[in-house]
């Protein structure tokens, strides 16, 4: 997994509340094979016609956020299915952080198994950098996991909460497998033990 | 003395490969299953990291859902993305060099009828799939659950699962089934009882006199369905029912290991005084029939009864039962056996095995199904299709007007080219009713194989005894 340290980016604002996974990435394209690829149809719905042209109100298809890194979206964004498509989805287009007053758990999991770091802010602030992220492409957020702050295009500096053990995942770029396989030693020394005891798995 | 422990708590202990502080565990997987519908971007992910499969030995895949089951599809699959889907496999299985069923091998089939058959399912294992319905090998006396696609490529990499321990639950059957009765009615009539959710946070063992009368073929019907009590998994302890069919398969332990694998197996029971965190029990005796009526697995009744009104019901049912009777096309108070049908579906990895289409047979030899019906028998795999052939049962269902077709997942979900058309009503063997499930706007209702094919006789939801 890529690693997360700073990031100084184009935020996108999405002020809708509820955002789901359908809306994220629509079902019809979980018949792919792959998790790679799926950011052009991220938001497929809102992004395109039905004759897929692009509907130039969207926001990540306004010239200025075309190469946002950074949402800042409404409440419960990620609800709905478990899918991992829709992290996917997201990664690929380029976003590597999401911003709101809060997500759906296994949304917010699936993140973080995929090297996006979900920030929770309460609404004022999550207003704040709303506000900011309006004001376009040569606002730049900059996102700074080790010492765990935001900072406004406008040098307001927010602080936010993360969870230790996953901070320290995301700073590594370790994921799951990654760090199991630091355990390799007790994995070997299982098989070892397995072997000889039930020699016929 | 160590404290008495569960079936479940002795697998679980015997699998820990590293625990950390806060209980989170590493579990040791024996056995990979893989289809192609939830490991591709999985083996993506290890060919992203240059990883390799940890322990190819111990992986197994065959493709399953998508592909068609007419006998001619060796001309191959027209659907692009389910080609794709299933060429993939074809060569992930080759580049990682895991065990492969490809689709043109006569021991294809759905991966949790072909795990057992081939042997790989062995009691004390435990068993991953990227697929619910793992909860099937739970029958061996295996810890055998469903994975997601994250975690497929965690045991592809590392051949551990990271886990928390999930709770013991105990469901009973005591005492006999009555004749006309199955597996399916039971574990249909267990999900009746405890609702959809009745068993998230747990891991459930059947027990009681019912369940040991039943045959291997038997208990995985009922483990299959575990997961739509919402359990993580269910079990079977196993007993000499176990240990005869496991014997001699392809990939069960030999002379010399045999015995010592015996051994083992034979400690694998829930000892006395054991602790369950909920238990459950049903008698046996009365247990009848059932079919599904709604759009949950949950929505369970004899077939003596009528279809319920949504003022039966409390809380949110009340709306969702609404919406199912409207869904399916029926009137609160309409008996059950009133109820027409377009199609008979009689396979899955619930109702696939060679049992299952003896069953069938029993009741369709010499007669014939419902002018008009489209009636379709898809055996579990291909060595229950060569099998059937050879027991004489294929010249009984086509005779009785049956389609006879090559092994798949089928019509038990909408991905490949069997499918129910918009309000086309189906009586299946299948596990899941939910909307859509068998077709966009298809009308399921879930029934054991004895039912479907007393249902293709008649072309209505029929109690089988009154043909018996
Ligand atoms: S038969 Fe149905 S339930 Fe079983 S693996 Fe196939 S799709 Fe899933």
């Amino acid at each position: 997994m890529e690693k997360f340290q700073k990031l100084h980016g184009i935020a996108a604002p999405m002020p809708l509340v509820n955002i789901d996974t359908d809306m994220i990435i629509p079902k019809v394209f979980l018949k792919t094979i792959k998790r790679s690829g799926l950011g052009v149809n991220l938001f497929d719905e809102m992004r395109y016609d039905r004759q897929g042209n692009e509907i130039p109100d969207f926001v990540l298809n306004k010239p200025q956020y075309r190469d946002a890194e950074i949402l800042v979206a409404g409440d419960n964004f990620g609800c709905g299915s478990s899918r991992e498509h829709a992290p996917w989805a997201i990664a690929d287009f380029g976003i590597k952080c999401v911003i709101s007053t809060s997500f759906a758990d296994i949304f917010f999991n699936n993140c973080f198994k995929n090297g996006i770091l979900p920030i929770i802010l309460p609404q004022e602030q999550v207003d704040i950098l709303m506000a900011d992220a309006e004001k376009g492409a040569n606002a730049r957020m900059t996102v700074d996991l080790e010492s765990q702050e935001v900072t406004t295009s406008d040098g307001e500096v927010i602080p936010f909460e993360v969870d230790a053990f996953k901070k320290h995942c995301l700073l590594n770029g370790l994921d799951d497998i990654g760090l199991t396989m630091e355990k390799q030693g007790a994995i070997e020394s299982f098989e070892a033990k397995a072997a000889a005891q039930r020699p016929w798995v | 003395m160590t404290a008495p422990k569960t079936l479940y708590d002795k697998i679980w202990d015997a699998h820990v490969a590293h625990e950390a502080d806060d209980g989170t565990c590493l579990l040791y997987i024996d056995r990979h299953l893989v289809h192609e519908v939830t490991s591709p971007q999985a083996f993506e992910g290890l060919r992203m990291a240059g990883r390799q499969v940890h322990a190819p030995d111990k992986t197994i895949a065959v493709p399953d859902h998508n592909v068609p089951t007419t006998l001619d599809r060796a001309k191959g699959i027209e659907n692009e993305e389910s080609r794709i889907q299933v060429e993939a496999l074809d060569k992930n299985a080759k580049d990682f060099g895991i065990h492969y069923y490809p689709v043109d091998d006569v021991r294809q089939g759905i991966v949790h009828i072909v795990g057992p058959e081939q042997g790989w399912t062995l009691p004390g294992m435990t068993v991953v799939c990227g697929d619910s319905h793992t909860a099937t090998h739970g029958a061996f006396g295996a810890l055998a659950h469903g994975i997601g696609t994250s975690e497929v490529e965690h045991v592809l990499a590392t051949q551990t699962l990271i886990q928390k321990k999930s709770k013991n639950m105990k469901v009973e059957i005591t005492g006999k089934l009555k004749p006309g009765v199955t597996a399916k009615d039971i574990t249909l009539a267990v999900i009746g009882k405890t609702g959809t959710a009745g068993g998230t946070g747990y891991v459930i063992e059947y027990c009681g006199e019912a369940i040991r009368d039943l045959s291997m073929e038997g208990r995985m019907t009922v483990c299959n369905m575990a997961i739509e009590g919402g359990a993580r998994a269910g079990l079977i302890a196993p007993d000499e029912t176990t240990f005869e069919y496991v014997k001699g398969r392809p990939h069960a332990p030999k002379a010399g290991q045999w015995e010592q694998a015996l051994e083992y197996w034979k400690t694998l029971y829930t000892d006395e005084g054991a602790h369950f965190d909920k238990v459950i029990t049903l008698k046996g005796e009365e247990i009848e029939p059932v079919v599904t009526w709604g759009t949950s697995p949950e929505d369970v009744l004899p077939i003596s009864a009528t279809v319920p009104s949504p003022e039966d019901f409390t809380g949110g049912k009340v709306e969702a039962a609404k919406r199912a009777i409207e869904y399916m096309g029926l009137t609160p108070g309409q008996k059950l056996t009133d109820i027409e049908i377009d199609t008979v579906f009689i396979g899955s990895c619930t109702n696939g095995r060679i049992e299952d289409l003896r069953a069938v047979a029993d009741v369709v030899k010499g007669k014939k199904v419902k002018d008009g019906l489209r009636a379709m028998i898809v055996p579990g795999s291909g060595l229950v299709r060569a099998q059937a052939e050879e027991e004489g049962l294929a010249e009984i269902f086509k005779e009785a007007g049956f389609e006879w077709r090559l092994a798949g997942c089928s019509m038990c979900l909408a991905m490949n080219p069997d499918q129910l058309s918009e309000e086309e009503r189906c009586a299946s063997t299948s596990n899941r009713n939910f909307e859509g499930r068998q077709g966009y706007k298809g009308r399921t209702h879930l029934v054991s194989p004895a039912m479907a094919a007393a249902a293709a006789l008649t072309g209505r939801l029929t109690d089988v005894r009154d043909l018996m």
